[in-house]
């Protein structure tokens, strides 16, 4: 499509997805002509170029560029699924810690349960881990959670683990068949949140081969060797039934 | 930036002290991501100053009072550490580390897209184990590679780097002896790609051919320097390491 990378980002860029296509750009460095094309996330037009604002990988989708971030904070959006922690209890409502730049808040009224005021700490205290749905963000960053809804909880066992969130679409793959794979592998009963924490329920080995996984898709999750190092971190798994 | 004194600061040979030439600048390397704890790291070690630098966040603003309903806010705060310098310096706040959170806190805004985060705070933590002349610009350029390690959206990079003037003649990259012996200090927070200045301040006299030759020699480090922060945060994410 006539495409022209600057200078700066000819230099190798190897490991990429997509072989030369993907690169890694930083803030500032000149990705291409605008003219014709789409600015999507993480660059903005300047100057007849688009210049990236993050660092991470150069991605080309449909007539539209963008920059998948290496790092970002979680940004929640209406309707994502997400793990968080109670962090602060009153007598109506929880504000919980959803891995972002904001608490949210949890009013007593999208509990789960009927709670009276004054009874919140009867059901949940500090601490405490539920899988919620985001309500509401306003443009203030105001988030509501909810927990009305099916399969929406507090979860009372396993584990809780974090994964870079522009890791999670490599993690679930495409139809969460990666996801699959893992819950396959391990035994495990695996929830990923939008928010980047993921929780992991089942036994002590089953978990700890999750966590290596998850410790591969943090190092390798932008890498083209991330299938054939997942298959073979497979091999060491405890398949089902062995513990 | 005493200017006083017979202190011989250019050897007969045109070099300087330390041997570099007047547009010479000392060595630099950066490293990025290197405290696991901070959501975005990097140390600079540029001459014999070392400026590690941490960013966290975007968090909540605390106290409330400090939040902006449209913007966030950059909360810096530059210190020296004690055994950073040959006398021992007192630990803590002092009036010239309030001044260098200040004006980097304000170069930093500069760049930074504050407009995304609003209501939010990005703290930047900058500490100056070494020092040798030269540790707000290297307290700056380490921030900048540590936000933009952090995934903080920013329109470009920032550079710090500083020229000056030593026995009437303008050099690059002060180090201790030019820096308290010389007749002026021009640090300044360049943006690379776009050429702009984020921050600027000067210590001592410079005519003006003297202040464009030192802004010259400032460029020319800014586009080296850059290139090194370029190198450190994509040698940290190619090789797979995280």
């Amino acid at each position: 499509m006539g495409w022209r990378f600057a200078t700066n980002g000819e230099k190798e860029m190897s490991n990429g997805q997509n072989g030369a296509e993907l690169r890694l750009v930083t803030p500032g460095m000149a990705i291409g002509p605008s003219a014709g094309i789409r600015v999507g996330s993480g660059a903005l037009a300047q100057n007849d170029t688009i210049i990236a604002t993050r660092l991470g990988w150069v991605k080309e989708f449909n007539n539209t560029v963008s920059v998948d971030p290496i790092n970002s904070a979680y940004m929640p959006r209406s309707g994502d699924l997400i793990v968080a922690t109670v962090a602060e209890v009153r007598n109506n409502l929880w504000f919980m810690n959803i891995n972002g730049p904001f608490q949210g808040l949890l009013p007593m009224s999208l509990a789960p349960w009927k709670v009276e005021f004054g009874a919140a700490r009867q059901h949940m205290g500090i601490g405490d881990v539920v899988l919620a749905r985001v309500q509401e963000v306003d443009e203030c960053h105001n988030v509501v959670l909810t927990m009305k809804g099916v399969g929406l909880r507090r979860l009372t066992q396993g584990s809780l683990h974090s994964v870079p969130i522009n890791h999670l679409e490599r993690l679930r793959g495409e139809g969460n068949a990666t996801l699959q794979r893992l819950r396959d592998a391990c035994d495990c009963r695996i929830i990923v949140g939008e928010n980047g924490k993921v929780w992991v329920d089942g036994n002590s080995e089953g978990t700890a081969w999750a966590r290596q996984a998850f410790d591969l898709v943090l190092k390798s999750g932008h890498k083209d060797t991330f299938e054939a190092d997942l298959t073979a971190l497979e091999k060491n798994a405890p398949k089902n039934g062995d513990a | 930036m005493g200017g006083y004194g017979d202190v011989q600061l250019l050897r007969d040979d045109g070099l300087r002290l330390d041997g570099r030439k007047l547009d010479e600048m000392r060595p630099v390397s950066i490293e990025a991501g290197i405290l696991p704890a901070a959501d975005g790291s990097a140390m600079v070690t540029h001459g014999l100053n070392v400026a590690v630098a941490a960013v966290y966040g975007p968090m909540e603003a605390h106290p409330r009072k400090i939040q902006r309903q449209d913007r966030a806010v950059i909360d810096v705060r530059y210190n020296m550490a004690p055994f950073s310098t040959g006398d021992r310096i007192r630990p803590g706040y002092n009036r010239r580390s309030r001044e260098i959170s200040k004006v980097t806190a304000e170069a930093l805004e500069s760049v930074v897209l504050v407009e995304r985060f609003p209501r939010s705070k990005i703290r930047v933590e900058i500490e100056i184990l070494a020092a040798e002349a030269g540790t707000r610009c290297a307290g700056l350029t380490a921030a900048a590679v540590a936000l933009a390690d952090a995934g903080i959206p920013m329109r470009d990079l920032i550079v710090g780097v500083a020229s000056g003037k030593v026995e009437g003649i303008v050099v690059l990259d002060l180090d201790k002896a030019e820096d308290n012996y010389g007749q002026a200090d021009l640090p300044v927070g360049i943006l690379p790609n776009t050429g702009e200045i984020a921050f600027l301040q000067m210590d001592g006299d410079l005519s003006p051919d003297e202040y464009n030759l030192a802004m010259e020699y400032n460029f020319k480090a800014a586009a080296e320097i850059h290139e090194i922060m370029v190198d450190a945060l994509k040698r940290r994410y190619e090789g797979g390491e995280n």
